[in-house]
């Protein structure tokens, strides 16, 4: 991963402002900022499976829709007298809660199965995949098609999920009451504490044994195999987290949105969510934050003021970013600094070409 | 409440929904939230059009009590988390006193716990599923028994035996549906079939193997937007013409008519509370000043009718309350007459409108004639009796 | 209620979906098995053929007018093609991955592109009288506009099994694919074969589009919703085979049509989905292999 100079010691500064932003901006920009540091969450585990891993999966948004709901079934719930049905079974005929929703009215089985029910349906779908070595190309494609799936599938079993509505009209979690100045500010120091944890750990992992044989296997599958390793595990694990970081980036959001519908699972916003990584740069963890942000305060800016516009923008970004700047916004800045340190004769040379190799 | 929810509503009031703070020339700000892009962009887009008209009319007659009014638009971009987003800023950063807007029920869900939450009040345009009940929504659209069930009873009252349900896939057709199938129940009629495709769905090759094989005496379709262009050619092309098995339609009006290519759709019926055919002055003058501004072949509906007649109705009330204050506002609109271009109309207690349903069948000239209307205005039912006997809408204790 | 009419009605339905899933799809498969690279602007071309058919309707109106527009669609795309595979294409074709993520790009912007010039509504083309018709046949109703789409797939397939069988672009287009590097040490313009058969790939979906709108509206999203089982196809399919793309179009397209005999489109939809991830578990190389001497595909 290019993780620059600047930012070894960069992260003090970042961490600094995001700590100071509740003092900084309106309840609403903050919950706004919440709503994409939650997305971050997500964005690493793309790094991790897209960057490292080299696999590119259209279906994020099926995982991210995935922690939505487990989050949202148990708000759904506990916002209920004891025995009483959500709003819309009711009217969808729906006489008793169905066996699957009733886990969901335990908190902690709940938030468990934020990450349990991603990890296992991941885990189970890319072991099937993987172990018939399919990739590339086809995997996109597959990934893409389970997104589609899992979208109208969500619509279509409206008596039990909510349907095109999704779920929403939620109160209070663990007592913090949703949607309030204090609520939101609670729920932005939860989300960059999850963020910063989330980032430290997949940094941890990039950087060890089982990183290095990840990006082995991205270059090189076939002589990682030769040398002895089943890949399929390592994949598969890949997989499954980026899974997971994608349902905790979607239960967060959620909280903040105070919405969960299949319009976050289908095959748009989950391409979109490739956009954000590409943008901010696919192999490194600062640059898909970036990109994150970039991308959707752009979106909130120009897309109100200039809607038509907002399509031909990103289309065009987009193309440009995949076409010149593979390595994203993140990758130019450290091509930009490579050049002021080799024009500054700067005797560190050592250290920066250390981290040019690294970045292959 | 809590305290803090407290605190947010004293420092809103403060701001702009005092009448008090408020100087005699200062403008006062309202929103308009429709999705101006994406896939609901075609036909809301229409709706925010006659909002802004209906603003700018008023504006220039003076205002309301004195006040200029400024719209502040924002594109809820066919996204549900995005349309509670919008209209948390709108009512937080722009100090906005109402809003004019949504259009999917999804939006609608997605925006109601915003507008509890702040005490602010929503206008939705738009005929729905019903099955909901808030002191801080407006319903101008209609209610199940303002629109499917009048023209199941109308279909009925033709001798129509067996009734064959097509649908998207979403709350909507699912719920109006369940209401139309229980009243077929008790009536003794017979269900023909009942089908549904996904939203912007375009293959219905099974789906018309099953009319063909159920012969329904009518169809009720309440598909979504291009699904509709996909039935109507495949019902043609497999041989089954409109004039045997006729179709009623419930999500197709004036614009979406035109869109399909009138021939397409010619001699089916469609049901709403307003057509552009209606006559009076009043609705020639709307019609003619919506083309004045937005071109000689725009096509007029019945949701852009509502979001318009729901900004009058929002100035007679805050007339009559003598004030912006949300809950005197909300208290004033009730069985308050307003005119507008389909008639005065009030809102009930339950703050959906009375409105009276049509039947209309379209021509070759892609409007609608009028074959039938109700007997008078029809009060509106969030909950169906029949289907939902223990439910029941009462907003005057809140 | 399994009736032998439905049944027998759903299994023409069946083939009836197939023919356009490989009207869709056969381009995609093609520039795929030749250059690894998937065209998520696709569905665009689908559009493109279907607002080309519109325009040429408004031109040349009459009865026959669907004749004249399937050739130009299918050149109007195809240059579009062109266009894409200059630009974009050419400029990637080491990176297959940033080849599908770049052409997405393209295709929001074609997509909006078509509603700035023709408004977000969509047009309408009419099917001629003499498509409006059917006749029965063994109690099943068989309309006439989709016995036509299914000659057209026939027709498609067949010119196009004897380009590749008899021509000389054909014999190019095999010696590139079984081994790019040596055809091109012997002298082939490979670039000019990637051009030739992306433009051919362009060209059918171009056509694909006119027969669409037989069925449906041409909107700026009607690419979209046959796209993703277009993809499905050549993944079933195997590496840009037509053998395979076809037979992997008939399976799907029964699969979906006698499904829904029972099932709602959704749940026909998710059945769909999971045959073919059961279906690469027994053939992950899809229905048709193709045996390649590289180790790393």
């Amino acid at each position: 991963m290019t993780d620059h100079p600047i930012f070894k010691h960069g992260w003090i500064v970042v961490l600094a402002v995001g700590i100071c932003a509740p003092a900084l901006l309106s309840s609403y920009d903050l919950n706004l900022l919440g709503r994409f540091l939650a997305m971050a969450i997500l964005a690493i585990g793309i790094v991790l499976i897209w960057g490292e891993a080299g696999i590119l999966t259209l279906g994020q948004g099926v995982f991210f829709g995935m922690g939505g709901y487990c989050i949202a079934m148990y708000l759904k719930l506990s916002s209920l007298e004891a025995g009483a049905l959500p709003d819309f079974m009711e009217w969808s005929g729906v006489s008793a809660l169905p066996w699957w929703w009733v886990p969901f009215a335990n908190p902690v089985l709940a938030l468990l199965a934020i990450i349990v029910v991603p990890a296992v349906f991941s885990g189970v779908f890319a072991w099937l995949v993987f172990r018939r070595r399919i990739v590339g190309v086809y995997f996109a494609l597959i990934t893409q098609a389970v997104a589609l799936t899992f979208a109208t599938l969500l619509t279509s079993q409206q008596n039990t999920t909510g349907g095109y509505n999704g779920l929403t009209g939620f109160q209070t979690i663990f007592g913090l009451e949703l949607g309030t100045t204090d609520g939101n500010r609670t729920l932005y120091w939860v989300t960059l504490a999850i963020l910063a944890l989330v980032f430290a750990a997949t940094r941890w992992l990039i950087g060890s044994r089982y990183g290095t044989v990840l990006r082995a296997t991205r270059d090189g599958e076939n002589r990682v195999r030769f040398l002895g390793y089943n890949t399929t595990p390592y994949k598969v694990v890949a997989f499954a987290l980026s899974a997971v970081f994608a349902a905790i980036g979607g239960a967060l959001f959620t909280l903040h949105a105070g919405v969960v519908s299949p319009a976050f699972v289908g095959v748009v916003p989950s391409i979109e969510m490739i956009v954000w990584v590409a943008v901010g740069g696919r192999h490194s963890l600062w640059g898909a934050i970036s990109g994150v942000l970039i991308v959707n305060f752009a979106k909130d800016m120009i897309s109100s003021a200039l809607p038509e516009a907002w399509l031909y923008v990103l289309g065009l970004v987009f193309i440009l970013v995949v076409m010149f700047l593979p390595n994203g916004l993140a990758g130019l800045v450290d091509d930009l600094w490579q050049k002021y340190r080799t024009r500054d004769g700067s005797n560190d040379m050592a250290g920066s070409t250390g981290a040019l190799e690294e970045s292959k | 409440m809590t305290t803090s929810t407290r605190y947010v509503l004293a420092a809103g009031m403060a701001f702009g929904l005092g009448q008090a703070a408020l100087a005699q020339d200062e403008t006062v700000n309202v929103g308009v939230l429709q999705s101006l892009s994406g896939t609901m962009a075609i036909s809301e887009v229409t709706v925010k059009n006659a909002e802004i008209m209906a603003i700018d009319e008023i504006n220039a007659a003076g205002g309301v009590m004195g006040h200029q009014i400024k719209a502040v638009i924002e594109d809820g971009a066919s996204d549900p988390a995005i349309f509670a987003q919008k209209a948390t800023k709108l009512i937080q950063n722009d100090d906005v006193v109402t809003v004019f807007g949504g259009w999917t029920s999804a939006s609608r869900k997605a925006m109601l716990p915003v507008f509890e939450r702040a005490d602010n009040l929503l206008w939705y345009p738009v005929q729905f599923e019903g099955n909901e009940c808030s002191a801080n929504i407006m319903y101008s659209g209609a209610q199940p028994n303002q629109q499917i069930l009048p023209a199941y009873t109308w279909a009925k009252d033709q001798g129509k035996e067996s009734y064959f349900l097509v649908g998207s896939d979403y709350v909507f057709p699912r719920t109006a549906n369940m209401i139309v199938k229980k009243h077929i129940d008790e009536d003794g009629l017979s269900l023909a079939g009942e089908e549904y495709v996904p939203l912007g769905g375009t293959d219905f090759s099974a789906v018309i193997a099953k009319i063909r094989a159920a012969q329904p005496d009518i169809i009720f379709n309440t598909l979504n937007g291009d699904s509709n262009v996909s039935f109507f050619k495949q019902l043609a092309s497999a041989g089954i013409s409109i004039e045997d098995t006729p179709v009623m339609s419930f999500s197709i009006g004036e614009q979406e008519a035109q869109a399909m290519g009138v021939s397409l759709v010619e001699g089916s019926y469609a049901a709403w509370n307003y057509f552009e055919t209606l006559p009076g002055e009043a609705n020639e003058a709307f019609i003619a000043q919506y083309r004045d501004a937005y071109g000689a072949n725009a096509a007029v509906t019945d949701p852009m009718l509502h979001g318009y007649l729901n900004v009058y109705a929002w100035k007679a009330a805050v007339e009559a309350a003598g004030a912006f204050d949300v809950d005197e506002v909300r208290a004033a609109a009730v069985d308050l007459d307003v005119d507008t271009p389909m008639g005065t109309v009030s809102f009930a207690p339950n703050q959906s409108l009375r409105q009276t349903a049509y039947v209309g069948e379209l021509n070759e000239s892609g409007k609608f004639d009028i074959l039938w209307q109700s007997e008078g205005m029809i009060e509106p039912q969030p909950y169906d009796p029949l289907t939902f006997p223990n439910k029941s809408c009462d907003l005057s204790a809140g | 209620m399994l009736d032998a009419t439905l049944l027998a009605g759903q299994v023409f339905n069946g083939f009836s979906v197939a023919s356009l899933f490989v009207l869709a799809a056969l381009g995609l498969a093609l520039s795929f098995g030749l250059m690894r690279v998937i065209n998520m602007a696709h569905g665009e071309m689908l559009m493109l053929g279907g607002y080309l058919a519109y325009l040429t309707y408004l031109v040349v109106p009459g009865p026959l007018a669907i004749l004249v527009a399937m050739p130009v669609a299918f050149l109007g795309a195809a240059l579009l093609g062109a266009v894409l595979e200059l630009t974009v294409i050419r400029k990637l074709a080491a990176r297959p991955l940033d080849t599908l993520l770049a052409t997405w790009g393209v295709s929001l912007i074609l997509q909006q592109a078509a509603r700035s010039i023709f408004g977000p509504i969509g047009v309408g083309v009419t099917a001629p009288d003499w498509l409006n018709t059917g006749f029965l046949l063994a109690g099943v109703y068989i309309p006439s506009t989709r016995l036509f789409i299914l000659a057209v797939a026939v027709v498609v397939l067949a010119v196009l099994g004897l380009v590749i069988a008899r021509t000389r672009l054909g014999l190019l287009v095999r010696a590139v694919n079984q081994d790019r590097m040596m055809a091109a040490a012997s002298g082939i313009n490979v670039r000019r074969v990637d051009l030739a058969v992306f433009c051919l790939g362009t060209g059918i979906a171009g056509l694909a589009g006119v027969v669409l709108s037989l069925l449906g509206p041409v909107t700026p999203s009607v690419g979209q919703s046959y796209i993703v089982p277009a993809f499905l196809v050549v993944v079933m399919g195997g590496l840009g085979s037509m053998v395979g793309t076809t037979v992997a179009a008939i399976i799907l397209g029964l699969v979906s049509a006698i499904s829904q005999i029972f099932l709602d489109v959704s749940m026909s939809q998710v059945l769909m989905l999971l045959s073919v991830i059961v279906f690469l578990q027994f053939r992950p190389q899809g229905v048709v292999a193709t045996r390649s001497r590289a180790l790393e595909e």
